[in-house]
């Protein structure tokens, strides 16, 4: 048994551990020492919380027995999960941060004792509101995950689902959250307790179900910021720095990614949320969509074209995710390179299905990171640029967005593709991006459009090359 | 009047807050996925809680209710502290520099 005192001082310790951890991302060189750091903070908790209880019971067997298990769990999934699935398993991780808040705020609210905050039914108030609150955004944070999960996994469809009413049903759930934390902090009620927590559970539900496919950057990044505020309601319940801290920059850190994201699309935050993007404008694109010519080349016609140019920029999306043809362009690319042709990655903020999905796909397949570069330091060499070869990306290089007042992706920040003196284009078909918008690129003079499967095409091109 | 604790952990949670921001502003766009992995495998430091929870019950009865909630919040958060960690681990490992060598 050691002293509060220490303890506390020892959670201090593991929350500025975290802090190092994510101060550690700000470069690949030093990222990995920065897990390792983060790695360290969590074994003095979890330590630290052993000597501090000081009960070795059976029950430690059993703590101990149980770790393992989610261990294994943990450890197996993370060496067996696909690259390509990291959005799925983020989505997943957080509903499990969630459901533990959940679980945690029970036992506290059915044990107070152990925890130190007052007897059962008699609750200090300060836990009890610290505590409801934690457990309400842990269950938002748990149902909300598991429609991101079924969503990015496919099991869902990625559409929005929206029905009449939807906003003002949202808006009087939320505001009956308020309320019955308010009476739940008056009465102590269990009943209260539990009807607090299916409330919850349902608003999750529905606050992520209009919220479609292309929009889960935002909604992944929005649920990671949840869970961090979760964890520091439970920080506060259980007077633990080491939580508050974490759960304060799991906080942060969530927020800024929803912003960077929602500056990706050049839409508000509580536009993305309120949802329903990409479904209702079909009426307007679909009306006037008259037939234009497209030019469409095979992979002989790509090759050549690549062949006599002396600079490539590669422009992925999620399209080359799906057809897992990460590994197939980094061949064609060395073969590239082979002829002395100068070849980089551009990547729009809002490219995949979470923040940095393709800069992981692409590091899996052995490019180098200072091969890829973001959208503002790119944007200008395509210009310069032979050939621009898109690859799974659509609305991301739609000139419509700097051209167009009207169109509903007006503004957002798009890859300057169109400059470049040609545009290879694969892509299965001429359908509209998830904007449900024609992108005028196909139509350009200079694109040559490749239909095919991601993956196919490129290993066609390599072999023609 | 002595000031409520509460107050200082408030305070703590503030300050932390603009850290959070200050560092996730300075993390490399490239490493934003390896960014939310981490971040859940930190945020599971709520195991401490589970941990708490789990340990409540005396030597004659290991299993009450509370306790039984706390064990499966246990094995929750052991997912992602195993599972997050090790993902990271693995995706900074494939983050690799140009070879200046090559021939």
């Amino acid at each position: 048994m050691i002293s509060s005192n220490l303890s506390a001082i020892f959670y201090l310790v593991s929350g500025v551990l975290f802090i190092l951890a994510l101060r550690g991302l700000s470069s690949p060189e030093t990222s990995r020492q920065g897990n390792f750091f983060g790695i360290l903070g969590m074994i003095i908790a979890v330590t630290v919380t052993f000597l501090s209880v000081g009960n070795f019971s059976t029950g430690l067997i059993y703590v101990l027995l149980f770790i393992l298990i989610g261990g294994s769990i943990g450890a197996f999934i993370a060496y067996k999960i696909p690259m390509t699935a990291m959005p799925e398993l983020v989505a997943g991780f957080h509903s499990l941060v969630g459901l533990a808040a959940v679980f945690v705020a029970i036992s506290a609210f059915l044990n107070p004792e152990a925890f130190n905050l007052g007897t059962q039914g008699n609750i200090k108030l300060g836990s009890l509101i610290e505590m409801s609150i934690g457990a309400a955004v842990g269950a938002i944070t748990f149902s909300g995950s598991i429609i991101a999960f079924l969503k990015l996994q496919g099991i869902m469809s990625g559409s929005p689902i929206t029905f009449k009413g939807q906003h003002p049903l949202n808006a009087v759930i939320l505001i009956s959250i308020i309320v019955l934390i308010y009476y739940l902090c008056s009465t102590q009620s269990s009943n209260l307790f539990w009807i607090l927590l299916a409330v919850s559970f349902l608003i999750g539900f529905l606050l992520i179900i209009p919220i479609g496919g292309a929009d889960m950057p935002v909604v992944i990044s929005m649920l990671n910021s949840y869970s961090g505020w979760a964890a520091a309601g439970i920080g506060f319940t259980l007077e633990n720095t080491a939580l508050i801290i974490t759960g304060a920059l799991v906080g942060s850190s969530g927020a800024i990614l929803s912003y960077i994201m929602c500056k990706g699309m050049n839409r508000s935050f509580f536009n993305v949320i309120l949802g329903g993007f990409g479904a209702t404008d079909e009426t307007s694109s679909v009306s006037k969509k008259e037939q234009r010519p497209v030019k469409s080349g095979n992979a002989d016609d790509a090759a050549f074209l690549m062949k006599n140019a002396s600079s490539v920029i590669i422009v992925p999306g999620y399209g080359m995710a799906v057809a897992q043809a990460q590994h197939a362009l980094r061949e064609m690319v060395d073969t590239l390179k082979k002829n002395d042709i100068k070849v980089s990655y551009a990547i729009h903020p809002v490219a995949g299905r979470m923040p940095g999905h393709m800069n992981v796909l692409l590091a899996e397949a052995n490019v180098p990171y200072d091969e890829v570069f973001e959208l503002e330091e790119i944007n200008n060499d395509f210009a310069n640029a032979d050939v621009a070869f898109v690859i799974g990306a659509n609305d991301v290089t739609n000139p419509v967005a700097k051209t167009d007042p009207q169109s509903p992706i007006y503004g957002m920040p798009v890859l300057d593709v169109e400059k470049c003196k040609s545009v290879l284009f694969v892509k299965r078909s001429l359908s509209p991006g998830y904007a449900g918008i024609d992108n005028d690129l196909f139509y350009k003079e200079n694109t040559l459009m490749l239909f095919a499967d991601a993956k196919k095409m490129t290993e066609d091109i390599t072999k023609n090359l | 009047m002595e000031i409520d604790p509460l107050i200082f952990r408030f305070s703590i949670f503030i300050l932390s807050i603009f850290v959070g921001y200050y560092v996730v502003w300075s993390v490399t766009p490239s490493l934003h996925t390896p960014l939310m992995s981490v971040t859940n495998a930190i945020s599971s430091v709520i195991i401490v809680g589970a941990i708490i929870a789990g340990l409540s019950g005396d030597s004659e009865s290991v299993f009450n209710t509370s306790s039984l909630f706390g064990f499966i919040a246990i094995a929750l958060a052991a997912i992602n502290i195993f599972g997050g960690f090790l993902v990271t681990q693995r995706m900074l490992a494939m983050y690799k520099k140009k070879k200046k060598d090559k021939k």
